[in-house]
């Protein structure tokens, strides 16, 4: 078989912030976006080779072999630095990992998992994996169980959608903005996309949830609150919608100036939104 | 003398002290002043040492450390001693065991099971609606807490869904009180999945309950059955625990040249010490303190043949390391398969040996082992066989590590997994890492989560807010909050990740 190998950037085998339950997730590596806000921002590139994390690799972990990063994985000690210094926003402790891989992993932590979630970077940028490690898990009798969830910037054209939706149990769609130019300045890309595919997902019966990052003096605004509240509506009366308050946990550039979003005003979004009708209206477990 | 007296009048006059709290600890202080039951040269040389240790139970044993009567049986027969008639309503029910509960023995004057709940009053549910069945389960935790305010009071539910192991979850987590802790018994035969998601719903509300694996459990004792007390011990009921004696491995492991060495001859060489010690506790409490001419052993509440008694470890994660070191191993307990099959080894060792140890006056005559939550003075020790502090892995990989040992310790193993806030919006995750433990092997399954004011020290409940109060030095309400503070200064209750600490009972005055 033809088997597709992932760049992951990370695997967990606990977590309960990324879909119903818990759940195994797969940190793909590379993104289409560049937003400022990004959290784990050294998902977003694919590592060229250029070979500037070598020197600041205290533990040895990092040579050059043949033109290409080779990584040790048994003498990093996860300082770090490596990521610090990427000129790309990449990093080169990635793996690569089959789909019968992942199976295997899924297969140890079954008694523990609800499912598995394909996060990232962007997940959809590697679509072929994904289809396959969905089709496989329901495939196979011992994991058919578990569902299949994709967290996703949404940025992958209608076609695409008609072949990942039919092995995909739930997606969790993150909006960064409805203003066009705000979206544009957040991530580098439109929103076009993103928003009809939040129409594409709901109609299948497939949208999980609708993410949307609140940040102080930009995306909180009346009119952003006011375009989340139609468009969540529009949708459907069974939306849940999950707003996230913008931290300064691994963001860049000028995003490390801005102001972090208060329990308060996230409190009072979520208020508007139900008050608009939105059934379920989730908000952060804590603040930093 | 004049020691003494200083030692006595600091109890008397301590400010943050009530009454009855200062009562026992003078009368812990009397007994401690008598000879300690004779001791072999050797024995006594490790109990100084405290290689072995006897928790500080006392100098004269003279009433079994836990007690677990079966309450049927004032229930059917009501008590001739007690003066009271068999109960006919849900409210004579629950007031005879209120008086009860007064008159069961435990090593902290305080009962540390208060039964089958669910088993006891449902017979008396019939024709009580749920309404007022929840507000009679609110009076009688609100007056558990209140009069009998301490964690080791240990109340079982389940395995069956039923409408009073329902009643009790939700009091519980809508009073979240210190008191009584709370076991659910779990068996996937016979427990929906319905109560057992309400069950872990309670655990991300409050921390409480534990959830038990019933079968696995079950299957060592005998149809008369068995609770979960104190911490998470697991005991006969209508009999209890004579005493729990423990062997510090890291001190074991200390006085061994190598790995060879610790198994063929230093761990056997004070295990048996640990069994000389138990003897001569035993012998004292069935042959000299006259406690099983008790009312409760006439009337039928409890047995004179069914204590046992707790071989308790602990320290498992220093000994492996010490151990690993000597070997010239790198690998560390909890994170390394080499270190991991070095505990399970011990482990398996352990209950070996246990099982071929005759006992007299002890049930079915052998002990039974015990992974012990240790106590607020241990410093550099971790309890049981749990990872230490502050370095534990993630939910799933902790349970992984170690869930093989749980087999070997059939009084009571458990490990406190901390669990961060963000479950509070998903709490599906809890029920699946509840699941996933209990499928893998775990006895039990305890979570703090981080956020929650009410947090297990190793399996009993504190307030952060009481210890927080009881250093300002306005006293507590509640008897385990004072060792919860010793536990917090003393050892790496702020360590762990992100609040537990792991220390069962605070055995005498200012230790």
């Amino acid at each position: 078989m033809n088997s597709p190998l992932a760049t992951v950037n990370k695997i967990l085998t606990y977590s309960c912030v990324d879909g119903p339950g818990n759940r195994l997730v797969i940190f793909l590596q590379g993104c289409n976006f560049n937003c400022v806000t990004c959290h784990n921002p050294y998902t977003v590139g694919l590592c060229d080779h250029c070979g500037a994390c070598i020197p600041t690799c205290h533990a040895n972990a990092l040579e050059m072999v043949n033109g290409q990063i080779a990584f040790d994985p048994s003498a990093c000690d996860q300082c770090d630095a490596c990521l610090d210094i990427c000129p790309i926003s990449s990093s080169p402790m990635v793996q690569h990992i089959s789909v019968e891989d992942i199976l295997e992993i899924a297969r140890k932590n079954k008694p523990f998992l609800n499912g598995i979630t394909v996060s990232g970077g962007e997940a959809t940028l590697q679509l072929k994996f994904v289809i396959a490690l969905f089709e496989e898990v329901k495939a196979d009798p011992e994991l058919k169980s578990l569902t299949c969830f994709v967290d996703t910037n949404g940025h992958l054209g209608g076609q695409s959608w008609g072949r990942l939706l039919p092995v995909t149990d739930g997606v969790m769609l993150d909006i960064k903005a409805f203003n066009t130019a705000l979206h544009h300045g957040l991530t580098g890309q439109d929103n076009a996309k993103t928003l009809k595919a939040a129409k594409t997902v709901q109609d299948a019966g497939k949208l999980y949830e609708l993410r949307f990052l609140v940040i102080p003096g930009k995306t909180d605004t009346a009119a952003e609150i006011e375009s989340l509240t139609s468009f969540a509506r529009a949708l459907g009366p069974d939306i849940r919608v999950r707003l996230n308050a913008f931290q300064h946990h691994g963001v860049r550039a000028e995003a490390e100036d801005w102001e972090t979003m208060a329990k308060t005003g996230i409190d009072k979004i979520a208020a508007h939104l139900r008050k608009a009708g939105i059934p379920e209206v989730i908000t952060p477990a804590f603040y930093l | 003398m004049q020691e003494i007296f200083e030692k006595l009048r600091s109890i008397t006059d301590d400010k943050t002290l009530n009454p009855a709290q200062k009562a026992r600890y003078l009368s812990l202080e009397a007994e401690n002043m008598l000879p300690y039951p004779a001791l072999d040269a050797q024995t006594a040389d490790a109990l100084k040492q405290r290689v072995i240790c006897d928790m500080y139970e006392g100098h004269a044993p003279y009433k079994p450390r836990y007690v677990l009567p079966d309450y049927s049986v004032v229930l059917k027969n009501g008590s001739e001693y007690l003066e009271l008639p068999p109960p006919e309503t849900l409210d004579e029910t629950i007031n005879t065991l209120m008086i009860a509960y007064h008159h069961v023995p435990s090593v902290t004057g305080i009962p540390v099971y208060i039964g089958q709940l669910d088993d006891l009053l449902l017979p008396f549910c019939d024709g009580v609606s749920d309404d007022a069945l929840y507000r009679k389960i609110k009076l009688f935790w609100r007056y558990l807490d209140r009069v009998l305010p301490d964690a080791f009071m240990h109340a079982n539910i389940g395995p069956t869904d039923n409408r009073v192991a329902r009643a009790i979850l939700r009091v519980d987590a809508e009073l979240k009180q210190i008191a009584p802790n709370l076991t659910f018994l779990y068996d996937p035969k016979i427990s929906t999945e319905d109560i057992l998601a309400m069950a872990t719903n309670n655990i991300v509300e409050c921390s409480k309950p534990h959830i038990a694996n019933h079968p696995m459990h079950a299957e060592h004792f005998d149809d008369r059955g068995y609770g979960i007390v104190s911490c998470y011990n697991v005991l006969p009921i209508a009999g209890g625990a004579s005493t729990l004696t423990r062997v510090n491995l890291k001190e074991v492991a200390l006085r061994a040249d190598s790995t060879a060495h610790f198994f063929a001859e230093v761990l056997p060489h004070y295990m048996e010490l640990n069994f000389r010690l138990i003897e001569a506790r035993v012998d004292y409490l069935f042959n000299k303190s006259n406690f099983f001419t008790s009312f409760l052993v006439e009337e039928g509440w409890i047995d004179r043949d069914r204590f046992t008694v707790m071989y308790g470890i602990y320290a498992m994660a220093e000994a492996v390391n010490i151990l690993q070191e000597k070997e010239g191993n790198a690998g560390q307990y909890g994170f390394d398969d080499v270190a991991n099959a070095l505990g399970y080894r011990m482990s398996e060792e352990m209950a070996r040996i246990v099982q071929n140890r005759p006992l007299e006056n002890v049930w079915r005559g052998r002990a039974m082992l015990h992974s012990q939550a240790g106590i607020s003075i241990d410093e550099g020790a971790t309890p049981g066989v749990r990872i230490p502090y502050g370095t534990e892995p993630d939910p799933v990989s902790h349970v992984q590590a170690l869930a093989p040992h749980h087999q070997y310790y059939t009084s009571g193993i458990s490990e406190i997994l901390t669990v961060d806030e963000t479950i509070k919006n998903n709490p599906e995750a809890m029920l699946q890492l509840c699941k996933g433990a209990l499928e893998s092997g775990f006895r039990e399954f305890t979570a703090n989560v981080a956020s929650n004011d009410l947090v297990r020290v190793t399996g009993y409940m504190v307030r952060l807010s009481d210890i927080a109060k009881f250093k300002a030095c306005r006293g507590s309400r509640t008897n385990t909050t004072a060792l919860g503070a010793e536990a917090a200064d003393g050892t790496g209750i702020l360590d762990r990740k992100p609040r537990v600490v792991g220390h069962e009972l605070s055995p005498s005055y200012g230790q």
